[in-house]
């Protein structure tokens, strides 16, 4: 395969960028769209030139370390999986690729493709834990745990924080993630006891991190690679509201 | 830790809130108009009736005029934020799940305000038609029929309003099952449905209203 990219490049500390085009020859469909760029890597670095930073660790889907915006779409036109999923089967032979980093004021650009994501990491110090007395590990079924209460926490701890959902939501909202940490917790009966405290600090910190308000396009689901649920968006908002009847 | 109205899911509160209060107005004035197919007296006599229930009626237009300042202040403030946070666009951004409706929310909801103000100007304050302040039934009350029949013959203002009900339409096809998820009543089986529920509601809003200036260019309602 043939194909053509624009890659954003933006060297590190400098503010500005630029697309540069990139015309890259014999892929194989069988690749993932990472060793694409791998490949891409390895000629710059011959050529003497600056290779392309983009984020990636697992190559698995499990790690949330990948991002890309590719040709608009967060992690690519697959549905459900994150970029080093993506293989370039997808794409047609002479196609153009348009490749961006997460655009958003809480995600400055560290260099090239590679956005700071810590902001999430502080959403999580503000509320996203369980506070446990330490000791000796309990027994397991000492707290018993509804199935459905099982399943539903399962699912909203499946966001593995790659931020696909500020990605491809309009107003870069942070809602979907904040949304999965709060209902897994809130959902267990370990999570019960600080469940005020947590979604009301952890909605706070989002907010002082410059993420945009929900309008309910529901991007953020389409492109989500653990396909988490927008009900978990309204389980927060509903848990909010409760707290903040509680203690306003 | 304290709530606040001013947090991000305290101000998308207030809007879904403030939204349905305005939505059970424009249900119930929708319902009140369609008595222009009653004819004349049922229409007049709603309209005196209405006017008789001063003290209620007065505190039911304060209570709009408040959720109308602050659905719109809130949707100020609200879009300002979402504009700062994402200072550097996409050069391609391709959503794939959201609706015409949902991504023209701001402007359906411009094209609402300015209808609003039109509205009130022609038949509350009579100032774009001072004419059809001094119009009275036989019972020498105000008649309201003989007054919507008067403005729906001139084919541009009937136009307005259809224009004004579209933008109406375009709203609430969005604002209604929003407002539920924001005020966090909604969940996986109900979200498809209430996405539906509002789709024709809003259509059902639009075609009952928009019904009044075509009938009176068809000539179905007319001046007795």
């Amino acid at each position: 395969m043939r194909l053509t990219l624009k890659i954003w490049r933006q060297a590190q500390d400098n503010p500005k960028g630029t697309f540069e085009r990139y015309d890259v020859d014999d892929v194989s469909p069988d690749m993932s769209f990472l060793e694409m760029l791998d490949i891409l890597n390895e000629r710059l670095m011959h050529e003497g030139k600056e290779p392309i930073a983009f984020d990636h660790d697992c190559r698995e889907g499990i790690c949330g370390m990948c991002s890309l915006m590719i040709n608009g779409q967060a992690h690519g036109p697959d549905r459900g999986v994150a970029t080093c999923q993506l293989h370039m089967r997808r794409f047609k032979d002479g196609e153009t690729i348009v490749i961006e980093p997460w655009r958003a004021k809480a995600f400055p650009v560290i260099k090239d493709l590679v956005v700071d994501r810590s902001a999430f990491d502080r959403i999580i110090q503000a509320g996203g834990y369980v506070s446990v007395s330490t000791g000796g590990v309990p027994e397991g079924n000492t707290i018993p745990v509804p199935k459905p209460a099982a399943e539903q926490a399962m699912d909203a701890a499946a966001c593995i924080g790659c931020g696909a959902c500020v990605a491809a939501c309009p107003n870069a909202s942070a809602m979907l993630f904040v949304a999965a940490k709060v209902s897994h917790l809130a959902t267990l009966p370990q999570g019960q006891v600080e469940k005020d405290q947590r979604v009301l600090r952890m909605v706070e910190a989002m907010d002082q991190e410059g993420f945009g308000n929900c309008t309910n396009h529901y991007e953020c689901m389409a492109a989500c690679p653990k396909q988490i649920h927008v009900k978990f968006i309204t389980l927060m908002n509903r848990e909010y509201l409760k707290a903040s009847i509680k203690q306003p | 830790m304290h709530a606040s109205p001013q947090s991000s899911i305290g101000q998308k509160a207030l809007m879904a809130a403030t939204g349905l209060i305005l939505l059970a107005f424009v249900i119930s004035h929708l319902l009140g108009n369609l008595l222009v197919f009653a004819g004349p007296e049922a229409l007049n006599a709603y309209a005196l009736k209405l006017r008789h229930m001063a003290p209620l009626l007065w505190l039911a237009r304060a209570l709009l005029l408040l959720a109308v300042v602050v659905h719109l202040w809130t949707s100020i403030r609200l879009s300002r934020q979402n504009r700062l946070a994402r200072p550097v666009g996409y050069r391609r951004f391709r959503p794939g799940e959201t609706s015409l409706s949902a991504r023209t929310m701001l402007l359906s909801g411009v094209l609402l305000l300015a209808y609003l103000v039109y509205h009130l100007l022609q038949f509350t304050f009579h100032t774009t038609d001072p004419a059809l302040a001094h119009l009275t039934d036989p019972l020498g009350n105000h008649d309201v029929y003989a007054m919507v029949i008067t403005a729906f013959r001139n084919p541009w203002i009937s136009c307005i309003y259809v224009v004004g009900m579209a933008a109406l339409c375009a709203h609430l096809s969005h604002g209604f099952d929003s407002s539920f998820q924001s005020l966090g009543v909604n969940n996986e089986r109900l979200l498809p449905l209430l996405q539906r529920v509002g789709q024709a509601l809003s259509l059902a809003i639009f075609m009952g209203y928009s019904s009044i200036p075509v009938a009176v260019l068809l000539g179905i309602v007319k001046l007795r």
